[in-house]
């Protein structure tokens, strides 16, 4: 036996590697037309990787209090050597992950992979995209300038508007009535901890989901006749050179685009013209605006976060009104919503983006 | 598993078993494996530099305003600020003063004066310099460096010797 042999077995036998190999020996991927749709789940887990690596190196500086936040991410950008690249990569890569993590989601709903026996799948998958969500937010407010400390007392404003817990909520978010100090380091613990961890866990359960039904095949298709692709090494490096393409482009994208710092944050100065949220909140942005003040006897506001949590909770029921009795897609239905539901949210972010 | 690290799978393949397959699948293998090495190498670079802090450029203090000769007793010291280094100023007597580098040389701890032995002493290791900033016991290697004190009118000045 060579030395890595050896070696090799003297893992297996304290680790069990063996058993893991077996599981990725036996792990096959569907191949047919829409085969290559399976690769963003993996690019929106490798962005995630980015996050994290990238992430904790820019809390290696980054102070999270109003007088040095800004001054601090100044001088990741300015003096820390490569730290620009670093703070590039992690905006750039955290909207790559959203918009990637769209397209897996909506390749879910056109190749209809949420039927049974995939339910929580989809359900636990948009609760990622919540919390994705959610690091977009909060990471947002941490380089404390000018536009995210307005887009974030917008932001902590619309979830006050919540019936009944509103006030709460906002008030729990925000450390207190307004947008400070507080608030930023409440944000600060949510992006580098709260989220993290439910994020990891809730990934390892969606992995672990998509491990025990094995990769769904498109109604249309016949699974009892679909090729199959080994997973490893087939499949799993045919991904890694999706993730290196994807790696380029996002480092091309820091270097030929660094992120900007804007100016610093000051409480006391009026909003700033084109105060904007992250793209992937335009959509809703615009849609408050145009809602007007007062509907009937409801504010308009409220009413708006009333229809946004409704269509949520719809979309994350997908697998319950969009399969008939039998456990098949509504196809037609499906993809009708999934169509209307993109050219919504084209539509109003291009509005609320121009307008 | 076949010794040439072929399982018996591959015997099926396309151009398996064929003259120079398996120095064609050698040199693959150390393509893919150099490819993987210099990318992480290139990705560990950058974040190898990254961790090493910028030097922070501020300016050398040479002189130091240590406060009021009326603030400071005979036979007693006080810590002061020396640039962002802390000093040790010490009224030996009504007219004696002296002033060091407050910063053992052993390991970094800050010193005080003792007004009983009339000496610096460090609280970490129990090193003793002397009035003169020389090490008189305990694991100190080097004297504490020792600065000038000039009175300006009623204000104490503290400079580095040129």
């Amino acid at each position: 036996m060579t030395m890595n042999g050896k070696a090799m077995h003297w893992l297996d036998e304290r680790l069990g590697l063996s058993a893991i190999r077996e599981v990725a020996a036996h792990k096959t991927v569907p191949v047919h037309s829409a085969t290559r749709w399976y690769y963003f789940g993996g690019i929106t887990l490798f962005l995630f990787g980015v996050q994290v690596v990238t992430g904790i190196l820019l809390m290696f500086y980054y102070r999270p209090t109003t007088a040095e936040g800004f001054e601090s991410v100044r001088f990741i950008m300015t003096r820390v050597e490569f730290g620009w690249l670093i703070r590039s990569i992690h905006s750039w890569s955290a909207n790559l992950m959203i918009f990637v993590a769209f397209v897996h989601m909506f390749s879910v709903v056109f190749t209809h992979a949420y039927r049974p026996p995939r339910e929580l799948t989809w359900a636990s998958g948009i609760v990622l995209l919540g919390l994705l969500l959610g690091f977009g937010f909060s990471g947002y407010l941490l380089p404390w300038n000018q536009i995210s400390y307005f887009a974030t007392k917008v932001g902590a404003d619309v979830a006050g508007s919540t019936p009944v817990i509103g006030g709460t909520i906002a008030r729990i978010l925000r450390g207190g009535e307004d947008v400070g100090a507080a608030t930023l380091t409440r944000f600060f613990a949510l992006h580098v901890m709260v989220l993290p961890i439910l994020t990891a866990g809730l990934i390892v359960v969606h992995v672990l989901l998509v491990q025990k039904n094995g990769m769904s095949t498109p109604p249309w298709i016949s699974a009892a006749r679909v090729r199959q692709m080994k997973f490893f090494p087939n499949f799993f490096l045919r991904e890694a050179m999706v993730w290196y393409g994807a790696l380029a482009v996002l480092g091309a994208l820091a270097a030929i685009f660094p992120w900007e710092l804007g100016e610093k944050a000051d409480p006391f100065a009026s909003a700033p013209k084109g105060i904007r949220p992250e793209w992937y909140f335009l959509a809703q942005f615009y849609t408050l605006k145009l809602i007007p003040s007062h509907v009937w006897i409801i504010e308009g506001e409220l009413l708006g976060i009333l229809g946004f949590g409704l269509l949520a909770v719809c979309w994350a029921l997908l697998p319950v009104w969009g399969v008939n009795r039998a456990g098949e897609a509504r196809t037609r239905l499906v993809s009708g919503a999934g169509i209307f539901l993109i050219a919504y949210l084209a539509i109003f972010t291009y509005l609320g983006y121009v307008k | 598993m076949a010794s040439n690290g072929c399982s018996g799978e591959c015997a099926g393949c396309k151009g398996a078993g064929a003259p120079g397959s398996e120095s064609r699948r050698t040199m693959l293998s150390w393509l893919l494996g150099g490819g993987a090495f210099a990318s992480m190498a290139s990705f560990l670079y950058p974040v190898i530099r990254f961790l090493n802090p910028p030097a922070v450029t501020e300016a050398a203090v040479n002189e130091v305003d240590a406060g009021k000769v009326q603030d400071l007793k005979p036979n007693s010291g006080k810590i002061v600020k020396f640039g962002n280094k802390p000093a040790l100023l010490v009224r030996v007597s009504d007219t004696e003063w002296k002033a060091f580098s407050a910063v053992c040389t052993h390991l970094n701890c800050t010193v005080q004066y003792r007004d009983s032995t009339r000496q610096i002493w460090c609280a970490c290791h129990n090193g003793t310099y002397d009035m003169s900033g020389r090490v008189v016991s305990g694991p100190p290697p080097n004297p504490l460096e020792e600065y000038a004190v000039n009175l300006r009118g009623d204000e104490v000045v503290i400079s580095r010797r040129a």
